[in-house]
């Protein structure tokens, strides 16, 4: 992997709320960096003594031939930089940004690949979905989100489609056909198929247990690539 | 760039001298990172190796590294995701000792460090020597989870963590620098938080 760019400004084209706690950044970036689906950015904030803070964002937009990223963001209690972001933040603001960064949680866009998200760990796998589909392989991608009730889905009307399944595990919308109860077995069989690789993301407790079913599920450990969202705030 | 209007952050007061730039204080959580999936290994299983360029290529079961002379440390360590945590004490034993039994031939000038699932990472053998690196199993007189790593990870607490191999299995001595798993993904080979070197060109 080429190593990341340098510092660059960006600008901030638009907010997008998602949900209660998360909101949507679409970011113009000085320099185009052609990021890969799964990759993220590092959001360095400067305060006026020159005290700085940073943490790593994972992109949601596909590659494209944009100079625009999107990262989203979960905005936590005491969080300093998605606080920030949150709260102060609106479009026309300049924020600095490094990447793209990573080479290990990407998805190239042309073997299967079985994506299960949970809460925010959506971001780079909405990154996948969206390449999938964009290039006309929907094909090659299921997709498997849980999260905890109806109002914490991100990409709530771009999401669902034939290729994804939400998982709620704490409350589902009326006549959901599946009670709420956490991520099974039973959510993940039919998803698997000779030669997928499969990509993990959320916290490390739901990582932990995504791992666990698929290993039950007999699914090879080496074809399993996680990224573990901690509480980088 | 100048500076983000409104932004104060946890800045203003005095910065802990203990910071390196760009890294925050997070208290007593301990996040778990990692790429793999985590691995379910026994002591009864668990080695640890040092081959490659060394005169005594040698293989420690669990009771033999236990049998070696114990060492511990405590300060503090800095994850390149930028959180850093003060004070923490881990025990195991010195890499020192541990390359005593090896024998490192002159020729050899840097390790890969690798783990039990395949995750590996490189270091200058200058920064594993001279006490400045561990190998251990206890974090806090406890014995070490196995999401931080147990039974045993390496300790390189001057460098950033992702050189503090989880589940470690081995060191091989090299005589050339050979990238490992983040290094070949874009992060930095040598990882000083002090130098702040987090990525490839840092």
């Amino acid at each position: 992997m080429p190593k990341p760019g340098r510092w660059q400004v960006a600008t901030v084209k638009q907010v997008t709320t998602e949900t209660e706690r998360a909101k949507t950044f679409r970011l113009a970036l000085s320099e185009a960096s052609g990021h890969l689906a799964g990759q993220h950015y590092v959001v360095r904030l400067t305060a006026e003594d020159g005290y700085t803070a940073s943490r790593s964002y994972s992109v949601a937009s596909p590659p494209d031939e944009s100079q625009d990223i999107e990262i989203t963001v979960e905005r936590l209690e005491d969080g300093e930089v998605s606080a920030y972001l949150h709260d102060v933040v609106v479009p026309g603001d300049e924020l600095e940004v490094r990447g793209p960064i990573g080479g290990w949680f990407v998805w190239h866009g042309d073997t299967p690949a079985l994506l299960i998200g949970g809460g925010s760990g959506i971001v780079p796998l909405m990154a996948m979905l969206r390449l999938a589909r964009r290039s006309g392989r929907s094909d090659l991608v299921r997709l498997v989100a849980s999260v905890r009730r109806p109002d914490d889905l991100y990409y709530a009307k771009e999401l669902p489609g034939p290729e994804t399944t939400v998982v709620y595990t704490r409350e589902a919308p009326p006549s959901w056909g599946r009670p709420p109860r956490r991520l099974g077995e039973e959510d993940l069989r039919h998803t698997l198929a000779p030669g997928v690789t499969a990509f993990v993301c959320g916290s490390s407790g739901f990582a932990d247990h995504v791992t666990g079913l698929l290993a039950l599920l007999e699914f090879p450990d080496e074809r399993i690539r996680v990224e573990r969202f901690g509480p980088t705030s | 760039m100048k500076f983000n209007r409104d932004f104060k952050g946890r800045g203003g007061e005095a910065r802990d001298p203990r910071l390196p730039p760009g890294q925050y204080d997070i208290g007593s959580n301990w996040p778990v990172l990692g790429a793999e999936a985590t691995p379910n290994l026994a002591t009864s299983e668990w080695t640890f190796a040092i081959e490659g360029l060394v005169g005594n290529p040698v293989t420690w079961t669990w009771d033999e590294i236990h049998a070696l002379e114990s060492a511990t440390y405590e300060g503090d360590i800095h994850c390149v995701t930028t959180w850093s945590k003060f004070g923490v004490s881990f025990g195991g034993v010195s890499v020192d000792t541990l390359l005593a039994c090896a024998v490192p031939l002159p020729s050899a000038s840097h390790v890969v460090a690798y783990s039990h699932t395949g995750y590996t990472t490189n270091l200058p053998l200058g920064d594993i020597t001279d006490g400045k690196a561990w190998v251990v199993w206890e974090y806090e007189r406890r014995p070490l989870e196995v999401g931080h790593g147990g039974p045993a990870r390496l300790l390189v607490p001057h460098l950033y963590f992702w050189k503090s191999v989880k589940w470690v299995a081995g060191l091989r001595l090299l005589d050339h620098d050979e990238p490992g798993f983040w290094e070949v993904n874009g992060y930095h080979d040598r990882g000083d938080p002090w130098l702040e070197q987090r990525y490839q060109g840092d």
